[in-house]
């Protein structure tokens, strides 16, 4: 009895041990040197923005797409790719997400969290990294919880697992701002026990809270303006307005330097923001979630706003009741710019097979649907100049299947950004039985060692503060209270 | 462009399953029918290039590649088309929750520990929203089972969770509804947790290993205690000295239990939970269906060595450890099955019912033979819950359970053309698809 208690603990030690050291093993193996011309060969590229082509080729220099044909001669040096009977595809950009977030993603305590940050909290060690880069995601919105009506600052990053996360922020990509409607904001579905109701408690109290946030920021421009202008006109001793870093975020908003994407459900929120930012001059790029989008498509199109949405979640709340997975058909075929995301480091690992389902709900084409997991986030996020098609000039940011991305059958297999493979799936199936060897022998020294300490299986036991992957909250993390139940009740364990 | 802009008319002929009456959304005892010039795959034995099937009084009549049109049938053709034994989901909450942030629609977890009474099927709302969406994409039975996690299931789901129903996803009551009353008892195998989370308080709680072990210990004890009081139930049952012990329901329910009558379905995920489930399982003499499984691949051995099927959570699944390989749970079935382990596929869940063939095909993906993930969402579920000789494959005598597809029904983008529960042609038509065609034909805004 004895014997097995101590071996629980030990394999339950190892796992938590080992935890923190993978993720550095990986991303040493999967930070090669990036070689300066790369041409992939006999592949079905799939451009997005000008068709199909049979045994094409992409030729890349320096981290872009420099030629797309049909029969490139292969520079001297250059590394080669083939793609015989495989299928590139411009890497996967996830339009919302909230994979490399140190801790919570939401800053919940208040209505307007303007002032936090994601940007400063971009974990480049995250698991989710990789997985999703095996996934085919090359770039990722990372966004702020859905707590607060008005919520903290985004960043879309590269997923260039094994990097600083200095290294990780998508160059000149405007930066964003989370706003969040509906039942998360108001917090219909949690409570604390012991705490009060939070304001806004209801859809109206959510508009409020924004047009109050607005005013604010308004009068705050106009005193910095007012300030400025006076400056320049050569006025002495002036006293400039106080710095408020909750309003800093909102002038840029008004001044068309920061991306407001809201998180939303009901066609009549979304409606309300479309008013509320039209009352103060500003424009909202993308509704994220807006389950019932479908409704108001053409009041979307009009406003010229980005929807990007889930391929067939419903049901998980009130709100989510009348989704449908016509959803971004339905949207895109009213001239709405549609994007599917993910909001779940799990769902983004296969994005491709989500986009898919368009197909079958709504009729889109083979083109349109990979559009909405490529080009049309990259539209979304203003990044398109840069990724979202297998263009010369652009990014050589792609994704290589066994078979076409568009069926449940294609796994990845080289995940590429700015022409470096950071993802071979030969490579880490290659690399298992060393990891394995390595994550035994650890486990080995860990027995040797709590046999010398009789007493070890009653003194052994995570510190509070160290990290434990398997006992990582989801529902914490998971702002939008998304559904993932298998995931979210395996890894909260007990529940079940 | 213009394509989807289906005229009416267009979209009364391809949608001729949604105009159907609503009466016959619902299973009922029907006439004959005939799906001719179909590509059958009966898995049982050969797939039929062009044959026949002939429904009768809800059952399998014929199938084969000369059996005649019976005078009289409603005939289906198939031509161009395939013919599958519809699928089942082995582990969902179907009818047992609308919403899940909802709780007033919330039915699946009972309060408290040990539930072995209470049974789904008593509430299963036959007009969930939920089952013709699910229905719609090829799953024509599920099994309901109460305290099996999903959305809402924040806290404890209890041990002993109570008894799964197999239904038939169509039927005006759940009588019509029913294949099996109680087809299985829920098990929520305790966990030696250190680490919980509160959600009373919400706040984390952290307790040392020894505490932790005691906790499980004390529960995995008092688990053997009820077993042993339901023995001791049995045996007075047995005399027939019914006068002389109090009726006592919840033994009542473990009796067939320790008889190995019914089998247990024991949640457990980690290679050590299972192995201590198994050894449990072993000593009461109880028959086990390990639920979950997402570490099966560890013990597959003591699996296959023991005979306990499993139910698999969804491929689509982020591994446990940070350091598992990132498709851990994707080609885990692959290796279970060259284990010779017998598992299923399930979705344990509602919404995401739907997602079963996408799970299934992701597995074939990642190393599983395509033959096998389609048995793992038929026949072998069928097995497991010993309903084989009513459904999962294509034979006579069978219950008509079939989908008529045009493509493999694993895959994303293959549509459901024709769905047969108890022999009833049955709809399509949902939630989803109602909302789609009134929001396709929303006129301009007039501003």
């Amino acid at each position: 009895m004895r014997g097995a208690t101590m071996k629980r603990t030990i394999a339950g030690l190892a796992i938590t041990f080992f935890a923190g050291l993978a993720p550095h093993a990986l991303s040493a193996a999967n930070s090669p040197a990036a070689p300066s011309v790369v041409l992939i060969q006999n592949a079905t590229v799939l451009t997005v923005s000008h068709g199909t082509i049979e045994h094409g080729s992409i030729l890349i220099k320096d981290g872009k797409i420099v030629e797309v044909g049909q029969s490139i001669k292969a520079p001297k040096d250059a590394q080669i790719i083939d793609a015989a009977g495989q299928f590139v595809m411009p890497g996967i950009i996830d339009c919302h997400s909230h994979i490399a977030v140190d801790g919570s993603v939401n800053e919940g305590s208040v209505s307007v969290s303007s002032m936090a940050n994601i940007a400063e909290v971009i974990d480049s060690d995250d698991i989710d990294i990789y997985r999703d880069l095996a996934g085919g995601v090359t770039a990722a919105n990372i966004l702020h919880g859905s707590a607060n009506s008005i919520g903290g600052q985004t960043e879309v990053i590269k997923l260039r697992w094994g990097q600083p996360a200095a290294k990780l922020p998508f160059e000149g990509a405007l930066p964003g701002i989370k706003f969040a409607l509906g039942e998360n904001p108001k917090r219909s579905n949690f409570s604390i026990p012991g705490q009060p109701r939070r304001y806004p408690a209801t859809r109206m109290g959510v508009e409020e809270t924004i047009r109050g946030a607005f005013t604010e920021a308004r009068d705050y421009k106009k005193a910095w303006d007012n300030y400025n202008k006076r400056l320049s006109a050569g006025e002495k001793n002036l006293i400039p307005p106080r710095r408020d870093l909750k309003l800093d975020p909102l002038v840029e908003v008004l001044e068309g330097k920061r991306y407001v994407h809201s998180h939303c459900y009901r066609e009549d929120e979304i409606l309300m923001l479309l008013r509320v930012a039209k009352e103060f001059g500003f424009k909202v790029r993308t509704f994220q979630h807006v389950l019932e989008g479908y409704k108001v498509a053409d009041e979307l199109a009009a406003a010229g706003v980005g929807a990007s949405t889930f391929s067939d979640w419903w049901a998980y709340k009130v709100e989510a009741y009348d989704a449908i997975p016509y959803n971004a058909a339905l949207m895109t075929r009213r001239g709405v710019n549609v994007s599917i995301n993910s909001d779940d480091p799990e769902e983004a690992t296969h994005l491709n097979q989500e986009a898919a389902k368009s197909m079958k709900f709504g009729g889109l084409s083979h083109e349109e649907a990979l559009k909405l997991v490529t080009l049309n986030p990259a539209m979304q996020l203003g990044i398109d100049k840069r990724v979202g098609s297998i263009d010369v000039g652009k990014d050589a940011d792609l994704v290589i299947y066994n078979h076409d991305p568009l069926s449940a059958y294609a796994v990845v297999q080289k995940t590429l950004i700015d022409g470096r493979v950071y993802f071979d799936r030969q490579r880490d199936i290659a690399q298992r039985p060393e990891r394995e060897k390595e994550r035994k022998a650890l486990i080995d020294k860990e027995k040797k060692s709590a046999e010398k300490k009789p007493d070890a299986t009653v003194t052994v036991g995570p510190k509070p503060d160290e990290k434990k992957p398997e006992a990582k909250k989801p529902e914490e993390k998971k702002p939008e209270e998304k559904p993932k139940p298998p995931a979210l009740m395996s890894s909260t364990g007990g529940a079940q | 462009m213009k394509a989807i802009f289906f005229s009416r008319k267009l979209l009364c002929f391809l949608g001729l399953l949604c105009f159907l009456p609503a009466a016959a959304a619902q299973s009922q005892p029907s006439g004959t029918v005939a799906i001719t010039h179909g590509k059958i795959f009966t898995l049982a034995g050969n797939t039929i290039d062009d044959g026949t099937v002939v429904i009768r009084d809800g059952k399998i009549a014929a199938v084969g590649a000369s059996v005649n049109v019976p005078a009289g049938a409603q005939v289906i053709d198939a031509k161009g088309l395939q013919v599958y034994p519809g699928m089942f989901d082995a582990i969902t909450q179907m009818g047992l929750r609308e919403i899940g942030a909802v709780s007033a629609s919330v039915d699946s977890n009972e309060s408290g520990n040990y539930n072995p009474d209470v049974v789904a099927a008593t509430a299963v709302s036959p007009s969930s929203e939920h089952i013709p969406v699910t229905r719609a994409a090829g799953i024509t039975e599920v099994l309901a089972v109460p305290a099996s996690g999903g959305m809402d299931s924040f806290g404890s789901s209890g041990m002993l969770g109570g008894q799964a129903s197999a239904i038939h996803l169509s039927g005006w009551t759940i009588d019509e509804m029913l294949l099996k009353k109680s087809a299985a008892m829920v098990l929520n195998w305790p966990e030696i947790e250190t680490r919980t989370f509160d959600f009373a308080t919400f706040t984390r709680k952290e307790k040392p290993f020894s505490e932790a072990k005691q906790e499980y210990e004390k529960q995995v004890n008092e688990l053997g205690d009820w077993l042993e009081r339901a023995r001791h139930y049995a045996q007075a049952l047995e005399k027939g000295s019914a006068a002389k012990y109090e009726r006592d329901v919840k033994l009542e329910a473990l009796v067939p239990v320790i008889r190995g009558e019914l089998p247990v379905l024991v949640f457990a995920d980690r290679a050590r939970d299972i192995r201590n489930a198994v050894e449990f399982c072993e000593k009461q003499k109880l028959r086990m269906i390990l639920a979950g499984g997402s570490e099966a691949y560890k013990v597959k051995d003591l699996l296959r060595s023991k005979g306990i099927p499993v139910i698999l959570r969804p491929t689509l699944t982020s591994p446990l450890d940070e350091d598992d390989p990132y498709d851990r749970l994707l080609s885990q079935p692959a290796e279970l099955a060259a284990a010779e382990v017998r598992f299923a596929f399930a979705s344990f869940d509602n919404s995401f019912a739907r997602r079963l063939g996408q799970n299934a095909a992701n597995a074939v993906a990642h190393g599983l033979p395509y033959d096998e993930a389609l048995r793992a969402v038929t026949v072998y579920p069928a097995r497991i819950f010993g309903l084989d000789n009513q459904i999962g494959t294509i034979e006579p005598g069978k219950i008509a359970n079939l989908i008529v597809t045009n493509g493999d029904p694993l895959e994303l983008t293959t549509d459901v053309r024709y769905l047969f529960i108890r022999g009833q042609l049955t709809s399509t038509n949902n939630r989803h698809k109602s909302l789609y065609e009134k929001y396709l034909n929303r006129p301009k805004p007039v501003n």
